[in-house]
């Protein structure tokens, strides 16, 4: 009997889960340690290598990879397309869900509240609840061809609400700070932060990878073990 | 060149869910051909009609109606077919003749409450034309259903179960109508578990076993023989 | 061409009909568009809040409830004996089918609509003047692209189990958009300024329409075709 390769994909998602929490860890020994304390806001900013890569994993390369995965399984109708849309958004959800715990940890020590209605804030807990409904509604839908049918519209769909809605929540801008990578002049960060966010960005990016990996085998695991159910 | 067939189905596979509903069936059939479909419960007869009549889509093979592929790009693909299924396809909230007129202008036929209203005579519905279809038994039901279906004299008429739920009466004269309906201009499909209903208008028989053809021949002549060759492949 | 466009009004029709003959659907959610209203009255401190200030909240809140009711019923007269069957075997595109839908839909909301505003005229006492015909534009621009997603949703949500809860959680992302801007440029007409200082907001409105019907009649047979 061959290996099955939904095993394999499942050890492979381990080892890249690890490898990134180890990472993790050592991003917030360098941001603790090795990174100088920002002047004005104090140790609170140090949440800030967490918050600025999850945000950015989550708004630039989960979503998106669900909504292209979406437009493909459409056109392919490939059920591998399917489970990687859902894992996507499924590491998605935990991605928001970080930045919105990290946002009023934050916040209340710099702002002075837990939460504001903040354009950037708002639209990921939209991306929040939009996510939420992409879960719940494959949850609803038993047949899996509907169910990829289904979830690949909204998902769609939801890639194209998210620049609506970033106009939308923009009109009370607010007290976001500005972006302060990727902007036309030269990077404004000394260069030890630059660095640990740098690190961030990296293994957040890989634990994405690890998570998507992982629940992407278990996906296979199941369709594998429902059709050997139904054989 | 030769004309293309009327019905061609290539490789039909389609599961529901985790069950493989079909697995590559082929289906061929020409003007005049009534194929009689048997098969045990969930053997696919249901999932094979609907995707002969482009309901559902075949996760592979091909659907042709004469010679056009059924899909979502071509929906003059489907105008030759004609479908009578479980349920009657029609609006409780609209009276009969509303709903065969409805029916009559998707398919752009001609004068549609005039073919509306001689679709129910023929039926034998005249004076139920302004009747909705929650207020008619279940024969008269089917008999509407069979005046929506026939509206546009389908070319291809596929028919789940048609005798399920008749009483004798009303089972006689579905007999004489399919007679009627069996035209050489026209092909039939008729799902059924019990062959007797329509044996003498059949020219040809298959038996879907687990989403397969177990057999797909001529009709033969003794029902009897037939009966025992049925039950020992339905039983394998 | 005209063909579709002909089937499309067919199929509208028949939906428009189907709904007045059992007028439930549009009584309930113009009932409940009524209620909304009436609680928003209790739940303000007329004393603390002007009215003016709160109007257009109130009135975009109300209709976003109520269209959320009026469009669950939607494929819901398309079950009963598998009636939609009908349509999909018919020699009529998907986008054509959608369109029907859609027209049908945004005839019955902008009904509701209609019942709800001089509800909201009558209940919060604000004077509309020369703002209705600049009102009414934005109404029917922020409508027509939320509508044409819920068309979309409630053929996705009648085949799923919890089908009435399926469809607010899925289609209120969709709405606040549209309503975050008919609510910004509502504010202004409220207050006599002119439908020439909120051209960019309607512009918005009148771009996700856009974005959204495209989208919407692309997707459909994703939505149908089993």
């Amino acid at each position: 009997m061959t290996a099955d390769p939904a095993l394999s994909v499942i050890r492979r998602g381990i080892i890249l889960t690890v490898l990134a929490l180890i990472g993790v860890a050592v991003v917030m020994v360098m941001a603790l340690q090795f990174t100088p304390v920002e002047a004005n806001q104090g140790l609170a900013q140090k949440i800030f290598y967490v918050h600025v890569p999850t945000a950015a994993v989550a708004l630039w390369i989960a979503v998106p990879a669900t909504g292209i995965a979406s437009i493909l399984y459409l056109w392919l109708h490939d059920p591998r397309l399917d489970r990687f849309a859902a894992a996507s958004a499924e590491v998605a959800v935990v991605f928001c869900l970080v930045v919105l715990t990290t946002g009023p940890i934050w916040g209340k020590p710099i702002w002075g509240t837990w939460w504001t209605w903040d354009g950037r804030l708002t639209l990921t807990l939209f991306l929040f609840f939009l996510l939420l409904g992409y879960h719940a509604l494959r949850g609803s839908v038993r047949d899996p061809l509907e169910r990829g049918r289904f979830s690949a519209v909204l998902g769609i769909m939801g890639m194209a609400l998210v620049p609506f809605i970033h106009l939308s929540v923009y009109l009370w801008r607010g007290l976001h700070p500005q972006p302060v990578v990727l902007k036309p002049s030269a990077p404004s960060l000394p260069w030890e932060m630059l660095r640990t966010l740098l690190a961030g960005f990296g293994v957040f990016i890989l634990l994405y990878v690890g998570f998507v990996t992982l629940r992407y085998g278990l996906q296979l695991a199941q369709d594998r073990k429902e059709e050997a159910d139904a054989a | 060149m030769a004309e293309p067939p009327l019905l061609e189905a290539r490789g039909l596979t389609r599961s529901y869910g985790a069950v493989r509903a079909l697995r590559g069936v082929d289906l061929t059939l020409a003007p005049g051909d009534v194929l009689l479909v048997l098969g045990p419960n969930g053997a696919g007869k249901s999932t094979l009609l609907r995707t002969l009549a482009g309901l559902l889509r075949p996760q592979a093979g091909t659907v042709a109606v004469r010679g056009r592929t059924l899909s979502g790009d071509d929906p003059d693909a489907r105008r030759p077919i004609g479908l009578l299924s479980h349920q009657s396809l029609l609006y409780d909230e609209l009276s009969l003749l509303e709903n065969l007129v409805l029916a009559g202008r998707l398919y752009d036929v001609p004068e549609p409450e005039h073919h509306a209203r001689a679709a129910l005579a023929a039926q034998g519905l005249s004076d139920r034309a302004g009747d909705r279809p929650r207020q008619l038994s279940r024969g008269m039901l089917q008999r509407a259903a069979i005046a929506r279906a026939l509206l546009h004299q389908p070319a291809l008429l596929l028919l789940d179960e048609p005798f399920t739920g008749l009483d004798a009466v009303a089972g006689d004269r579905l007999r004489a109508l399919l007679t009627t309906l069996h035209e050489p201009s026209r092909a039939m499909v008729i799902v059924t578990h019990h062959a007797g209903e329509a044996w003498d208008i059949a020219t040809r028989v298959g038996v879907l076993v687990s989403g397969r053809w177990a057999l797909q021949a001529p009709r033969p002549d003794d029902l009897r023989a037939f009966h025992l060759t049925y039950q020992e492949l339905a039983r394998a | 061409m005209r063909r579709a466009i002909r089937l499309a009004l067919v199929l509208a029709a028949k939906d428009l009909r189907v709904e007045f003959r059992t007028r439930t659907s549009l009584l309930s959610a113009a009932v409940f568009a009524a209620l909304v209203l009436i609680v928003f009255n209790f739940a303000r401190d007329p004393t603390a809040v002007a009215t003016i200030d709160l109007a257009p909240s109130v009135l975009w809140v109300t209709v976003a409830f109520a269209s959320v009711v009026a469009m669950n019923r939607a494929f819901t007269t398309e079950r009963e004996n598998a009636a939609f069957d009908g349509l999909l075997l018919a020699p009529v595109s998907r986008e054509v089918l959608y369109l029907g839908k859609y027209l049908a839909n945004l005839v019955f909301v902008l009904l509701v609509e209609a019942i709800t505003l001089p509800l909201f005229v009558l209940f919060f006492n604000v004077g509309l003047g020369h703002a209705l015909p600049g009102l009414l534009l934005t109404m029917l621009l922020a409508t027509a692209g939320f509508v044409a997603v819920g068309t979309v949703f409630s053929a996705m949500v009648v085949k799923t189990r919890f089908a009435e809860l399926m469809l607010p959680v899925l289609l209120l992302p969709f709405m606040v958009p549209p309503l975050i801007y008919a609510v910004r440029v509502s504010t202004p007409l409220f207050q006599g300024r002119p439908l020439s200082e909120v051209v960019a907001g309607l512009r918005f409105l009148a771009l996700y329409d856009v974005a959204f019907i495209t989208l919407s009649v692309l997707l459909f047979s994703a939505v149908v075709d089993e």
